[in-house]
């Protein structure tokens, strides 16, 4: 443990050391601060963001479309993993047709839906939960592989039904590895949602904010302080679910 | 008999694949619409795109320079510098774990940080163009690369670490001939990673600033409406990215057949 508290104080100090030595850089010229920021200029910008309403109101857009696209993919995937995992003669004929649609990068499908559908915010949610679903589906049928077939025919020993089987034995032992899947989807969505938001910059988001009042303008501290909060953003969520994992599963890391 | 079954599934996979495309032709000519052409509409627009060419110049289209050949040359070129960086860094840093630890507070916000934010900084860092959009694939893509390299170097074995030092193995040979190996199956992995990625982010920069390759061309048939080429686009970057994933696979298994020769011999 204390370890490990060791390690967290050495990444604090080297962030710390290293955001002071890009602050020295551009106090000292250099590099050109205009060119640059310093991460004092960032910060400020940051903090003035967050003041404008109209910022807010973006950010708490992309905020939702990212939480729904992530909810939705799960309840979506879940259920169809441990289906898929249950019946191998369907998962060998479904798994042809992920293997087939997994490497359509989802981004490149974004212009052809945003025509198609219209560029409501359905589009990104619809876009990152379709996204989303692969990591979590993978996940869950990869962690049904594992369920020692002990339980399954302990289960079977008392008459459980097939749907019992799968709620009360196979849907805790997978919950781990669907926790792990939604780690994952979670930082895939949110690079769908900002996509999707930078394409169609007309739509209400964090990402056409960026675009629109940042880009456009050429405010280099502004949009990077974009890449600051959805950078702080993208380790919090990380940190809480890895936390809930630990909190919650830490009996199948002890296993494993 | 692991042959066999091996077969199987590989007939198996094509039988699926085939049933779904006549089922897709099938239902986008019965269904009339224009958002979904039908998959014999989308490789005939390929073909008139890219592959129409005199057989002088083995059928390739002279759009194949304007199209095809920036965001391939993007691809290559990022990825590579990405990968090469990533790896040096990451075994540098893994070398020492006192190192390692002192560097994890940033390469753990860096890797949270979605890649895509990147497009609108180097946008104003560097205006549109190459640079703006080969400085996004590699800042974006050598993350997962440079943490797993970090991650393999540090999971060198003990006893190997002891008996290199017993034998005054040089700092050197003890990089190239213990370190990168037992780091070679993590790196790999995150190769493929950061691929993915490389080629997400080669698309969405030529989405917003380019004015030619794949991205722009999906872009420019989504403004007039060309949904032929909006999907030849699509299935073309598809292919790329899979057939670009193929050969790097193929690559990791002629370069670790020892490892997984010697993890089978291990698990009997």
């Amino acid at each position: 443990m204390s370890k490990s508290i060791q390690r967290s104080v050495r990444g604090l100090i080297g962030a710390v050391i290293c955001l002071g030595l890009w602050q020295l850089a551009d106090q000292l010229h250099w590099v050109d601060p205009t060119f640059i920021p310093g991460p004092v200029e960032i910060g400020r910008r940051v903090w003035q963001l967050f003041g404008t309403a109209e910022f807010r109101v973006d950010f708490v857009a992309t905020l939702l479309a990212w939480l729904i696209a992530i909810l939705s993919a799960t309840v979506v995937a879940v259920p169809l993993g441990l289906l898929l995992g249950s019946m191998p003669v369907l998962r060998g004929a479904l798994s042809a047709v992920v293997d087939m649609l997994r490497p359509i990068p989802t981004v490149t499908l974004i212009p052809l839906v945003l025509t198609a559908f219209g560029d409501g915010a359905q589009i990104k949610i619809i876009l990152a939960a379709f996204a989303s679903i692969w990591p979590i589906l993978f996940n869950v049928i990869y962690g049904l592989r594992e369920v020692d077939p002990l339980f399954v025919d302990t289960a079977r020993a008392f008459r459980a039904g097939r749907l019992r089987t799968a709620l009360s034995v196979r849907l805790p032992y997978i919950a781990p590895f669907a926790l792990t899947g939604i780690r994952m989807s979670a930082a895939i969505s949110l690079v769908v949602v900002v996509s999707t938001e930078f394409i169609n910059n007309a739509g209400i988001g964090f990402g056409s904010y960026v675009v629109l009042n940042g880009e456009q303008t050429g405010d280099t501290p502004m949009v990077i302080g974009g890449v600051v909060i959805a950078g702080i953003l993208g380790c919090l969520v990380n940190g809480l679910l890895q936390g809930a994992q630990n909190r919650w599963f830490s009996w199948a890391t002890e296993g494993a | 008999m692991f042959a066999r079954s091996k077969f199987a599934a590989i007939v198996q996979r094509w039988l699926v694949f085939v049933i779904f495309v006549l089922v897709w032709q099938w239902a986008a000519t019965v269904v009339d619409q224009t958002v979904f052409p039908t998959p014999s509409a989308i490789l005939g627009q390929v073909r008139t795109l890219w592959f129409s060419g005199p057989p002088s110049h083995l059928f390739l289209g002279s759009r194949v320079s304007d199209d095809i050949l920036p965001s391939i040359e993007r691809l290559a070129t990022g990825w590579a510098i990405a990968s090469v960086a990533g790896v040096v860094i990451g075994i540098t840093l893994g070398l020492s774990s006192t190192l390692a630890d002192y560097a994890s507070g940033v390469l753990a916000f860096m890797r949270a940080v979605p890649p895509v934010m990147l497009v609108p900084v180097f946008i104003v860092l560097f205006h549109i163009g190459d640079t703006m959009q080969l400085a996004t694939i590699i800042f974006g893509s050598i993350w997962p690369v440079l943490l797993n390299a970090v991650d393999g170097a540090r999971s060198v074995d003990p006893i190997k670490r002891d008996t290199a030092r017993a034998y005054r193995i040089g700092r050197v040979r003890w990089i190239t001939t213990v370190v990168l190996p037992a780091a070679a199956p993590k790196i790999f992995a995150g190769l493929r990673i950061n691929l993915a990625i490389a080629l997400i982010l080669m698309v969405v920069s030529e989405f917003v600033g380019s004015p030619n390759g794949l991205g722009y061309v999906i872009t420019n048939a989504q403004d007039t409406f060309d949904y032929k080429s909006m999907w030849a686009g699509i299935a073309l970057v598809s292919l790329l990215g899979f057939m670009l994933n193929r050969l790097l696979v193929a690559v990791e298994d002629r370069a670790l057949a020892w490892h997984h020769s010697s993890t089978r011999l291990l698990e009997g």
